[in-house]
């Protein structure tokens, strides 16, 4: 069992080595393999070659967009939780948050009556969510890091409580006719339909594309450094001149704002918004995606994030044993945190020197314990 | 705003807030109990909670009660009260110690950072929940009438029945009997030192993981008569309202002070009066809302409670 850890661990390892060494043209080209790979994933032509990875039910091209969204979640969480070390478990409140800003400005049913594009109700979705994002850390980054976990789940459920039950926002019937993402094809016809999710996922996709180079270039900048010493030992950060309240704010505000746009996208692919949408355990999903992935790590995080989404896609609909897989899906997310926190805290995909952070922990351990 | 919503059913509402109360200040107990001295809020123990509440249900259901029964008789309500207890207070302890074991205890050995132990407890609280769900196939679970619901006597015109003078007065027993085992006993002696120093408190002799054990299972036997009590006075169980009910006793707990026990009782009963008026003002669909609220406004103005934070503090 343990060679068998160490010979994965040095295969990993090697992987990791062989990707830093080679030639910057190769290592280009790899990725724009894998870029090329997921734009073409959708065609029917291309996936059907693929064996046992297209699901079994519905339409592949909107599986692939939930897909997607899940990801760019995973991507937005891992900065709050990954980066800076807060724990967050309301994150979907904040794709609520940019849903219904979508919806309330843009559709026909809102009582505000705007009727504005879409196109132009997704910056203030973006900047919305993150406005509540600073309102909702303020007062409680202050305080020590337990207490933002359970404020953020009570946020989401506050948010989710005011989606079902105020008059504003319209519960279960919900918002409905929220405009498409703009565009058309040289015939006239409608780049964003309702019947072919394709363009929405290649949409979403390519904003993964630009968050991620954002994100990672962020990361290795003064900003990236202040969230990892802050993660490491917070007091320490502070003494040596890091404004860690601000760093900590910063981080929770571009999360939230990523969860926004995740949102925003969401409305407009949908069109309709109602209460129904936003189930407290989805941000535990999105926390379970990125824990397993590996936390600190953006390729972690989406690998997760892709990881999770389609899992439970695939097995919808697929009986074992006379027992629907889908039913289960919540006790394995459930078991996932647990066990991967007791035997591989790091993740799947680890970042290195979150790594060495938790190997140095345990050479601490305290005296009794 | 419905002022008079509020005025005209002011005893009402406050009577049932109390009696709410009661139950979320018994389970308050649990989390400040872990928190005072593990510094964690023990997200699982919401499940530790609905563990207790399920226990009761099947021991009444292997008695022979459906949810048509009707108990009749003070010998046998109390014989059913009683049994139910117990089945529910050592269910809940004996969850609330696997959750130690298997959740907690491998972390602690690492010295894992807060972070991780925040995220087991999540895990292992969905995990119990879905559980539940899964076997009782997400239905609501219907409960016999074991005490009645029917007004016993009012006071200045406000009736108050059996099931509301049970809950607090079991509520408050419960917390009298905590309270002397903590500040009197010689364990609770060892848990108040674990508490204020944990290394120190395992140079002197104490053994730290079997206080840890013991605060376990004193949080769950609270939680497994709170699991009953509610049970008694709703009539209905789903395996998810242990979520709802965590949360809002977590932020009891936070309300009067976390660590300090009778904070989380005076934080319990507060957040259940004022919920409950809360919802008369603005209606019933907001009184989660309300609850939410005042957590988030008490950590912008006072993060230590009403009561301050006292099981962990050395007092000169």
């Amino acid at each position: 069992m343990t060679s068998l850890r160490t010979k994965l661990h040095d295969a990993r390892g090697q992987l990791s080595d062989r990707w830093h060494h080679m030639p910057k043209w190769t290592r280009w080209v790899l990725i724009a393999a894998v870029v090329v790979f997921f734009y073409a994933l959708p065609n029917e032509g291309f996936y059907q070659h693929l064996g046992p990875i297209p699901t079994t039910e519905s339409n592949f091209g909107q599986v692939l967009f939930t897909v997607s969204i899940y990801v760019l979640l995973a991507v937005g969480l891992n900065i709050v939780v990954g980066f800076a070390g807060l724990l967050d478990l309301g994150y979907f409140g904040f794709f609520a948050v940019g849903a219904y800003t979508v919806a309330v400005l843009t559709s026909p049913s809102s009582d505000l009556k705007t009727l504005w594009q879409w196109e132009m109700a997704l910056p203030l979705a973006i900047g919305i969510t993150m406005i509540s994002g600073l309102m909702l850390g303020t007062p409680t980054l202050r305080l020590r890091g337990d207490y933002l976990a359970i404020v953020t789940l009570g946020f989401a459920e506050m948010i989710r409580i005011a989606a079902v039950s105020s008059e504003f926002l319209k519960g279960q019937r919900g918002l409905n006719q929220i405009p498409h993402p703009p565009g058309e094809y040289a015939d006239g016809k409608p780049v964003f339909g309702v019947l072919d999710a394709r363009p929405y996922y290649w949409l979403v996709l390519t904003l993964i594309i630009v968050v991620v180079i954002l994100v990672s270039n962020l990361n290795r900048s003064r900003v990236g450094r202040a969230w990892v010493s802050i993660r490491e030992d917070e007091d320490a950060a502070q003494l040596m001149g890091v404004p860690t309240f601000k760093f900590k704010l910063w981080a929770f505000a571009m999360g939230a704002a990523i969860g926004g746009l995740a949102g925003a996208l969401f409305a407009g692919k949908q069109n309709f918004v109602s209460s129904q949408n936003f189930e407290l355990l989805n941000s535990i999903i999105i926390l379970a995606a990125v824990i397993l992935g590996g936390s600190g790590n953006i390729v972690g995080a989406i690998v997760g994030g892709g990881l999770v989404a389609y899992l439970i896609e695939r097995f919808r609909g697929i009986e074992l044993f006379g027992i629907e897989l889908y039913e289960y899906r919540f006790l394995v997310f459930g078991l996932t945190l647990v066990i991967m926190m007791i035997f591989r805290p790091q993740g799947l995909i680890a970042n290195r020197r979150r790594s060495a952070e938790f190997k140095d922990r345990r050479k601490e351990v305290a005296v009794g314990g | 705003m419905d002022v008079n919503g509020l005025l005209s059913n002011f005893g009402e509402l406050t009577t049932t807030g109390l009696t709410q109360g009661a139950i979320y200040a018994l389970v308050a107990l649990g989390y400040t109990l872990v928190y005072g001295v593990l510094r964690l809020i023990n997200f699982a123990h919401s499940e530790v909670f609905i563990a207790g509440a399920f226990a009761a249900l099947w021991t009444w259901g292997a008695l022979g009660l459906t949810q048509d029964s009707v108990v009749s008789g003070v010998g046998q309500i109390v014989f059913y009260f009683l049994i139910a207890m117990v089945a529910a207070a050592l269910a809940s302890a004996a969850t609330a110690t696997l959750v130690e074991r298997v959740a907690y205890r491998p972390l602690r050995k690492r010295n894992a950072p807060p972070l991780a132990f925040l995220i087991t407890a999540i895990g292992a609280s969905i995990v119990m929940a879905e559980a539940f769900g899964i076997y009782t196939r997400r239905l609501p679970q219907g409960l016999p009438t074991i005490v009645s619901n029917e007004p016993w006597f009012t006071v200045a015109g406000v009736p108050v029945s059996i099931v509301q003078v049970l809950t607090v007065v079991a509520a408050l027993g419960m917390m009298i009997g905590l309270d002397f085992f903590i500040n009197r006993s010689r364990m609770g002696r060892g848990v108040r030192a674990v508490a204020q120093d944990p290394n120190t408190a395992a140079l002197m002799g104490v053994n730290k993981d079997r206080i840890i054990m013991i605060i376990f299972v004193m949080g769950g036997l609270m939680a497994g008569v709170a699991g009953l009590l509610y049970n008694v006075r709703i009539g209905v169980l789903t395996y998810s309202v242990g979520f709802l009910l965590g949360l809002k006793a977590f932020t009891a707990a936070v309300l009067g002070g976390i660590g300090n026990l009778r904070g989380a009782l005076l934080g319990g009963f507060l957040l259940g009066v004022v919920e409950n008026y809360a919802s008369g003002l603005f209606g019933t669909q907001w009184k989660d809302f309300v609850a939410f609220a005042v957590l988030v406004v008490l950590l912008m103005f006072r993060p230590t409670g009403l009561l301050g934070e006292s099981l962990g503090r050395a007092r000169v």
